[in-house]
């Protein structure tokens, strides 16, 4: 597997302010801590909570860290280990599946030469395989940061998504 | 039979979803209007009348549930819209949001007076987070024009309704682990009762309806001509939208009145099957939904139309596949999708789920035994009458559809 070494993320002044940002625009309120943690995660170019970001939430919310890291951990749009810059979330479910998703993994994985699951060695792609994300009309799909990106139904299409991100 | 009708849809594409102003020209807000004028029971009743059921996939009469939630005596009461859209092929709840957000507030605001309550709460899943601007420029706008808040059009109607997000669980559009995940935990289910309309989110009496479903009611109050009733029959009056996806030339939503033929949905609607393919089998109502063949064709689309034929209207979604996927590559890919999502509490679906899984690899491999097969369809009946929620018993659906429509998939030496 080759992933890129990360820094660990230390709560600097600048993102300490981003994430007292965030609380803000949820107006400290311990119930929004899912859209609380997915903000956070925006902020951090590994797109993960890092261990000193949940720290820091935990003590300014309230909120206990084992609930913190419980939502870490269940949902999969979150994330507590770093990840790329842009994962590229390839879904694996039904209608994609039929809509041979299988050759749009392969095209990603042939031209970035990583497997699913593998992070590019520069840190800027992951592939991830993801379940149904709700673009089926637009089948096969990818989603990347937050942007659906469909009808990948050549290898041309994909080199070029790939080439806008780069 | 093989035309759309724009009834509840009909607001789309017709104002600035960014403009509030632009929506009251179209006459929006004249619904909460009337509402505001009516009894909520009346509203409820005018709801049951025409038979609406939940359009999430439970198909709980609408009316019937605004009424007994009007009955819970609570200072405080709520609802929340289930926007977590997670069914597989399903996406109209998605467009409900993106082409009609007004009307969603709208129709959440005369749930919230129908029922009582002062407090709404959209849950979206996290995968639609780039339709979360819209939602909140759309609460913003009515709050500063007065449709939410204090004194709503002048009367002592108080509501506000607030926006959460869901962070990638199926399991969330449950409605027990949707109220937790609102809380800020995560979102696994618990036992009921307590049935959440007498305690829910915040353990406050709670009604839970679908993005559909509240977007349906607004259109009905101002429907004086009976539009509406004129649709479908039977139990299944008005129209739907159906989400119809996989091997279909144009995958879409589309508003369909009750009783429109699969076959018309399919080949006309969707364009029908890519040149050259045969049809292989239908998933109705998402991954949890069970399966059918080219025998359902002629089945018109309605509640008990569907059930008689051994399927249900479930999400609203239509998932057609060609001869291109195997019926067991199929029930695998469907089964790596519950093995995924759930949560993990219950035996049945955690340890259910992952046998099942492991059966359906030992089939692929050819190496299945009669007792597997036997083990396999004891197993997902336990699952389906005791797991903890309705994920865990509904998962094996497609499973058991497939056992009794495709026998041939599951014969090992010969015999089943």
């Amino acid at each position: 597997m080759q992933t890129a070494p990360t820094p660990t993320v230390t709560l600097t002044k600048e993102l300490t302010a981003k994430i007292d940002q965030v609380l803000k625009s949820h107006n400290q309120d311990p119930t929004q801590l899912l859209g609380i943690l997915l903000d956070v995660q925006d902020c951090i170019e590994q797109n993960y909570v890092p261990e000193a970001a949940a720290f820091y939430i935990a003590e300014k919310l309230p909120v206990k860290l084992s609930v913190i890291y419980d939502c870490l951990t269940f949902y999969s749009s979150l994330s507590d280990q770093p990840r790329a810059k842009y994962p590229i979330q390839i879904c694996n479910s039904i209608v994609c599946h039929v809509n041979d998703a299988a050759s749009v993994a392969t095209a990603f994985q042939e031209i970035l030469g990583i497997e699913i699951g593998e992070t590019t060695y520069d840190g800027k792609f992951t592939l991830e395989s993801v379940p149904c994300f709700g673009a089926c009309d637009q089948a096969p799909a990818v989603r990347i940061k937050g942007k659906v990106y469909g009808h990948l139904d050549t290898r041309e299409k994909i080199q070029q998504l790939i080439a806008q991100l780069i | 039979m093989k035309h759309e009708v724009p009834f509840i849809t009909r607001n789309f594409g017709q104002y600035d979803t960014n403009s509030i102003d632009s929506y009251i020209n179209i006459g929006g807000f004249s619904a909460l209007k009337k509402a505001l004028t009516m009894e909520g029971e009346d509203i409820a009743a005018r709801i049951a009348a025409v038979k609406v059921k939940g359009r999430g996939g439970a198909a709980y009469d609408m009316g019937r549930k605004w009424s007994q939630a009007r009955a819970v005596k609570g200072e405080h009461k709520v609802v929340v819209c289930n926007a977590d859209e997670g069914e597989p092929c399903t996406f109209k709840d998605r467009e409900l949001i993106a082409q009609d957000p007004f009307n969603l507030l709208e129709g959440m605001l005369i749930g919230g007076w129908t029922v009582q309550a002062q407090d709404g709460y959209i849950y979206m899943r996290e995968e639609y987070r780039h339709l979360r601007p819209l939602l909140l420029n759309a609460i913003q706008q009515a709050e500063q024009k007065g449709f939410l808040g204090k004194n709503i059009l002048g009367t002592d109607f108080e509501f506000h309704i607030h926006l959460y997000s869901g962070a990638g669980a199926y399991v969330c559009g449950e409605g027990t682990a949707l109220i937790h995940s609102i809380e800020g935990k995560a979102g696994r289910p618990r036992m009921k009762p307590p049935f959440i309309k007498v305690s829910g989110l915040f353990s406050l009496p709670t009604c839970v309806n679908n993005v559909e479903s509240f977007s349906i009611v607004p259109h009905l109050l101002l429907d004086e001509q009976g539009e509406y009733a004129g649709y479908g029959s039977g139990e299944s009056i008005g129209t739907k939208l159906v989400s119809v996806g996989g091997n279909v030339v144009r995958p879409g939503v589309f508003e369909i009145p009750f009783g429109t033929s699969v076959r018309d949905i399919i080949y006309d609607l969707a364009g029908g099957l890519p040149p050259g393919r045969s049809l292989r089998l239908i998933q109705f109502g998402g991954a949890s939904g069970k399966i059918s063949d080219a025998r359902i064709l002629d089945t018109p689309y309605g509640y008990d139309e569907l059930k008689a034929a051994g399927v249900s209207v479930g999400s609203g979604a239509i998932l057609v596949l060609d001869d291109g996927t195997s019926v067991l590559d199929f029930l695998r890919t469907t089964q790596a999708f519950f093995c995924h999502e759930s949560c993990g509490q219950c035996t049945p679906c955690r340890e259910g789920n992952l046998h099942i899984r492991l059966f359906l690899n030992k089939l692929a491999r050819g190496e299945a035994t009669g007792a597997d097969i036997a083990a396999m369809k004891k197993i997902a009946d336990i699952m389906s009458i005791s797991s903890l929620c309705g994920l865990g018993e509904t998962a094996q659906s497609a499973l058991l559809s497939a056992m009794r429509i495709f026998p041939e998939t599951f014969a090992v030496g010969g015999t089943v």
